[in-house]
């Protein structure tokens, strides 16, 4: 698939000498939704906001649909839409009235269908006419949202959309973030949650520190640094693990009841075979088995501290 | 160009000052017919004509000027520090509207408002004093270039404060001064020197003494020096707003 946003030597250093951003290289692919991840300050709004024109790069290019976003502005940022990290509103504008503006700003003409369908989209209908600081928290994200597709972005760039959203809306706008890729829309997504990102993304990369350190498919990143546990529950509980098993470091946990066994799952000899065989030559007594498969939480923990 | 967004800015402002139209047009409306019971009526009257021009209709151009420079300055100042300070002004920095068309959409409307003020101003002078409009083209002519020029300068001055304070302290500490002592209540030729001179590098002069002549045909200074001066102003103006938008100016870090 052809990348839609390409990002080049990307880096920037803010006035206050803090390089926030060093030499970027990514690609976003047309149609795809991809999961920024990263710590606190990792740069991922930094990120967003050169590519919006909200915070000026000191040096690199970012191509939007083939629009480069410094001197082709226009009709880049025509088609990009953001939904900052900041719930920033007009407190004294209705949701109505601050949507119709955005669609205007982005050089529109009023198409007050399109507007009702996305409120409608959104359940922010029957709120239209109401004043922004008298909705909730998750209504004013929506309405975010909603301001961010006025104008019929192809290109979406959700900064942290879900923080602060209780758990029935983040499923109501993973959905609309599945159906507006139906549509063709592509999504750069920054997220907190990892459930998040396994959940949403095709791809997935983690930034640290200013820098990309890994662009994988969710699927291959999943797989190819995914560990997988095998729990071991025993009949009888032992009190310390047997020497001979000591090649394999199990845990021992559940009072002894359980032994751990965690292996990698790129590896094509695993040791199971051999573990479950050993286990008998000690007379260890097999209960059950099962195995549980590491969460992108734990690969992402373990990037980010190498 | 992209007329949509300079519409929604346009819009956007004045929606926003439609809000608090009661308390923008309140507050020049009552000063104006304070400095008029005081100035025009009570002082006034013990006072002779200047230039043949009685005191109370010799006042007015300078106070309609008192209210087009602090009302431009202050709604144009607001109009793009607000968002700055709460935030909002992401969604115009990543709209694809170019500086000039941000410009004209937050300094239209603050002009316009000031303008509308300015005509009330006049409004509310004629219950007190008689006045003639003698070269009424030329009147709107400085209407129209003074409220232009001084919200571009409000334009500047958000753009630069960071907090309340500073949004307040140019109005206060250099615009009043200058409009009190830019010949609003009296005819520079009353100054004795060193102030006469001292007093023409005080812009407003240019500005009241202007606006007075499409009044009343008199002037501190010559027409076409005052036309020059407004323009030069004007181009001030402009040349710092795109200097701002050039160099990112505290809009984008
Ligand atoms: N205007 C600024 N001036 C100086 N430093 C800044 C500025 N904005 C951000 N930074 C710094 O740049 C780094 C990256 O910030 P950024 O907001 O991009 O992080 P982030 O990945 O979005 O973090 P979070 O997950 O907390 O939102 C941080 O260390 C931050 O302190
Ligand atoms: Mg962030």
């Amino acid at each position: 698939m052809k990348a839609i946003i390409s990002i080049k030597d990307l880096h920037k250093t803010y006035s206050s000498g803090f390089i926030a951003l060093k030499k970027i290289n990514l690609e976003i692919k047309a149609g795809e939704i991809f999961a920024l991840l990263g710590p606190n300050g990792a740069g991922k709004t930094t990120l967003i906001s050169i590519i919006c024109g909200i915070v000026t790069p000191s040096g690199g290019t970012v191509i939007a649909d083939g629009s480069d976003i410094i001197s082709d502005y226009r009709t880049a940022r025509s088609k990009i839409g953001l939904v900052p990290q900041e719930l920033t509103t007009d407190a004294f504008e209705t949701v109505w009235a601050t949507v119709t503006f955005s669609r205007g700003l982005f050089g529109c003409p009023p198409n007050d269908a399109y507007i009702e369908k996305i409120l409608r989209q959104l359940s922010l209908w029957d709120k239209k006419n109401a004043k922004i600081r008298e909705l909730s928290g998750g209504m004013k994200r929506r309405v975010m949202i909603a301001k961010a597709l006025s104008h019929e972005p192809t290109i979406l760039f959700l900064d942290e959309p879900t923080a602060g959203v209780d758990v029935e809306l983040r499923r109501d706008m993973w959905d609309m973030v599945r159906e507006l890729r139906e549509r063709g829309v592509t999504i750069l997504l920054t997220t907190h949650y990892i459930e998040e990102a396994e959940e949403m993304a095709d791809r997935i990369g983690v930034i640290n520190n200013g820098e990309i350190i890994l662009v994988e498919d969710k699927a291959t990143l999943m797989s190819k640094l995914g560990k997988k546990t095998l729990i071991i529950q025993l009949q009888n509980s032992v009190a310390s693990i047997p020497p001979l098993l000591e090649k394999y470091q199990l845990q021992l946990s559940a009072q002894g009841f359980e032994l751990h066994y965690s292996y990698d799952m790129q590896q094509p000899e695993n040791g199971i075979a051999q573990l479950l065989a050993d286990l008998d030559s000690v007379n260890l007594k097999v209960k059950d088995l099962h195995s549980s498969e590491s969460s992108l939480e734990e690969i992402f923990v373990s990037l980010v501290n190498e | 160009m992209n007329w949509y967004g300079v519409k929604a800015i346009y819009y956007f402002e004045m929606a926003r000052s439609w809000r608090t139209m009661m308390q923008s047009l309140a507050s020049p409306v009552l000063s104006t017919s304070l400095y008029f019971v005081v100035f025009g009526t009570a002082i006034g009257s013990r006072m002779g004509d200047i230039d043949g021009v009685s005191y109370g209709a010799f006042i007015i151009p300078g106070l309609v000027m008192l209210s087009l420079l602090s009302q431009s300055i202050s709604n144009a100042s607001f109009g793009i520090f607000f968002p700055k300070f709460s935030g909002t002004i992401y969604e115009v920095l990543s709209a694809p509207v170019s500086p000039f068309e941000i410009v004209l959409g937050y300094v239209g409307a603050a002009a316009t408002k000031s303008m509308v003020i300015g005509v009330v101003t006049l409004i509310t002078a004629r219950l007190f004093v008689d006045y003639s409009i003698d070269h009424p083209f030329w009147m709107l002519v400085f209407l129209v270039l003074t409220s232009i020029t001084f919200s571009l300068f409000g334009f500047m001055i958000g753009i630069w404060a960071d907090d309340f304070q500073k949004l307040q302290i140019i109005p206060l500490m250099i615009i009043t001064p200058l409009t009190f002592l830019g010949g609003a209540f009296y005819s520079i030729s009353m100054l004795p020197e060193p102030w006469q001179t001292l007093t023409l590098f005080n812009p407003v002069v240019y500005l009241i003494s202007g606006f007075r002549w499409s009044f009343y045909s008199v002037a501190d200074v010559s027409i076409g020096l005052s036309l020059s001066m407004t323009f030069l102003f004007l181009i001030t103006c402009l040349a710092g707003t795109y200097w701002i938008f050039k160099t990112g100016y505290r809009l984008k870090s």
